[in-house]
């Protein structure tokens, strides 16, 4: 099967880690938080404040604000726009994510 | 370069492109203002750097123009003619007595504040996308269209395995192609509106061949990738617990109802949906522009009725990337010719004028024919959220409207707080005003992005000091 990295022909650089709720994940260079937890199989990383219900990536362009994370302690941090970096500490964000 | 007059274009998409080019290519000293990362908006999206793409062309269309795009920026700018901010997200544009300020603020966690002075502005901010509620559409795997394209060609990431494109519109096209070169099998493209009714506008389709060639590539890659093709269809809902799992696609009769019976249940893990594009208007509606409906209305000159402030491509109405070309290249034009005292001549932009009014009649043409099912609304139960970031549903919209007589999204906002979050509206908006069964207008929000409020303390600070020299100025005259 072919994937996009494939089809782009890239080659980014050594993957790094980041860790997700203190789980381990890889990243790549240029990833933004939501690709590289899409590439770990993660579609969802919040809970809205009234229902608790799950959310990911909608608009993936920084308008609906539905893909918020907590970034290295920060939290509601758009994951569609974010790039990470190596060591960077993601968290699932409950609610507002200010209970954190 | 001082003393060059100093335009400010917001949005590096091709409108935003083709007017720097123009304009630094006519003596104008230009700031580029973008909130990516690099130039290309949303059609030209670039693959993020440190990925190193070695063929992102494969993602793309029309890759020589964007080539000739990005070879005019790159020389204006080591010329010294342009300079390219990325990564400012711009929340006011300010006029003055006799200069402009845009404010903005730096990368994406957005709290450092950047601001430019210019002659004059030129807004090339484009649009999003619009998409109306269904059951199930606020489950992890259900994304906008063109959030699943921008995803592709901005990271090289796809969500899941398996597939659904479904809405109206012509982006669905290349989504659904771009998906499955990227190895996702696209189990269907469900389009509600029967394009074959477009074949039938021969007028406007002979009068752009391109546009027809364009079509007929992507239905050879469907074909290619085995990908199903279901017109007049729409999604009724999408099926999971915690994410996507299915999602259930029903026939429409020629009235836009869901015809009882018809319904198929579809395995996949990805829906990626869209019913249309609206502008980008918050900040010409901000300076005061006028709008033409939702779009910022605009002269031949693509000139606005604020003097000094021009707009192009989407933000004055939805209409692709080759119009946002066009519109682009006549403003940075104009806004050239003007800025240097000089009335323009129109001739020397025949062409660009031209494709103008050609594609402006082949999108209206689309427009008619590309429309959400009539009865959408029906398909909106009480339990189905409407307004995303607040978590308010149909039943409680509906409550507002039939119970407590709300007649306005407005009013609908004040009773129930849909349009109260996060996004400001931007994704429940026409559906709010669907259902409320009134004419979705243009809602006026005092800033284009969410800003700290000490922000805008030290914004208020820095105006007042700028107001206090423009009247120490106009004294000394
Ligand atoms: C997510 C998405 C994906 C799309 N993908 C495709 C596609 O693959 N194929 C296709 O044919 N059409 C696509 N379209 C349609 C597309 O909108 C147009 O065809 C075309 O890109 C419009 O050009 P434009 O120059 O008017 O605006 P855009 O290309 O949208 O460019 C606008 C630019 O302005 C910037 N901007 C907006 N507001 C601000 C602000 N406040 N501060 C700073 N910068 C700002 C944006 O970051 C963007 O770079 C897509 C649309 C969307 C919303
Ligand atoms: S997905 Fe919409 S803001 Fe990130």
């Amino acid at each position: 099967m072919s994937s996009p990295l494939d089809l782009a022909e890239a080659h980014p650089g050594p993957a790094f880690t980041v860790t997700l709720d203190g789980r381990e994940i890889e990243a790549l260079p240029g990833q933004t938080v939501a690709a590289a937890l899409w590439a770990a199989g993660v579609t969802s990383w919040r809970t809205t404040r009234g229902e608790g219900r799950p959310r990911g990536v909608f608009c993936g362009i920084g308008i609906c604000y539905d893909c918020l994370v907590t970034v290295n302690a920060r939290p509601n941090q758009r994951a569609c726009l974010v790039p990470l970096h190596p060591g960077d500490a993601i968290r699932t964000q409950e609610g507002t994510g200010h209970d954190d | 370069m001082t003393d060059r007059p100093h335009l400010a274009v917001i949005g590096a998409g091709p409108a935003g492109l083709a007017a720097t080019v123009a304009a630094a290519a006519h003596g104008v000293r230009v700031t580029l203002i973008d909130s990516a990362a690099r130039a290309g908006g949303q059609f030209y999206r670039q693959t993020a750097a440190a990925l190193h793409a070695g063929r992102p062309q494969a993602l793309h269309h029309q890759w020589r123009t964007w080539e000739r795009l990005r070879d005019g920026l790159e020389a204006h700018v080591r010329a010294d003619r342009t300079v390219h901010l990325t990564d400012h997200h711009v929340w006011l544009v300010d006029r003055q007595l006799n200069h402009f300020t845009v404010h903005a603020l730096l990368g994406p966690e957005q709290e450092t504040p950047v601001e430019v002075r210019a002659d004059a502005v030129l807004l090339a901010t484009g649009g999003y996308e619009k998409v109306l509620p269904f059951p199930g559409w606020t489950l992890p795997g259900v994304l906008t269209a063109g959030g699943a394209q921008a995803m592709l060609k901005g990271t090289l990431a796809v969500s899941g395995r398996t597939a659904v494109v479904a809405g109206t519109g012509p982006l669905l096209l290349p989504v659904a192609t771009g998906l499955a070169e990227a190895g996702v099998d696209v189990a269907a493209l469900v389009e509600s509106a029967d394009p074959k009714a477009f074949l039938r506008r021969t007028r406007a389709l002979a009068a752009q061949p391109g546009k027809v060639v364009e079509g007929a590539q992507y239905a050879a890659q469907l074909l290619r990738h085995r990908v199903k093709l279901l017109t007049r269809h729409t999604v009724v809902e999408a099926h999971g617990d915690e994410r996507l799992e299915a999602v259930t696609v029903a026939a429409l009769d020629t009235d836009g109802r869901v015809r009882p019976g018809t319904g198929r249940r579809i395995a996949c893990d990805t829906l990626a949906v869209g019913h249309g594009m609206l502008p980008h208007t918050d900040l010409a509606e901000t300076l005061g522009c006028r709008l033409d409906g939702l779009d910022v209305q605009v002269d031949d000159e693509q000139r606005t009725d604020v003097p000094g402030v021009w707009a192009a491509g989407e933000t004055t109405g939805i209409g692709g990337a080759a119009l946002s070309l066009a519109e682009g290249h006549i403003a940075g034009r104009s806004a050239a010719a003007r800025l240097h005292g000089t009335e323009p001549d129109p001739r020397t932009w025949a062409t660009a004028a031209k494709s103008r009014t050609r594609l402006g009649e082949f999108f209206a043409a689309l427009d008619t024919v590309y429309a959400p099912p009539a009865r959408w609304a029906d398909l909106v139960t009480d339990d189905t959220v409407v307004c995303r970031c607040e978590e308010v549903t149909g039943g409680a919209i509906r409550e507002a409207v039939d119970g407590l007589g709300a007649g306005d999204v407005r009013t609908v906002k004040l009773l129930t707080r849909a349009g109260m979050g996060w996004c400001q509206g931007r994704m429940c908006e026409p559906a709010v005003a669907g259902l409320a069964g009134c004419e979705l207008t243009a809602s006026r929000r005092p800033f284009a992005r969410p800003v700290p409020l000490g922000v805008l303390a030290r914004a208020g600070e820095a105006e007042s000091e700028a107001e206090s020299e423009a009247e120490a100025e106009a004294e000394s005259d």
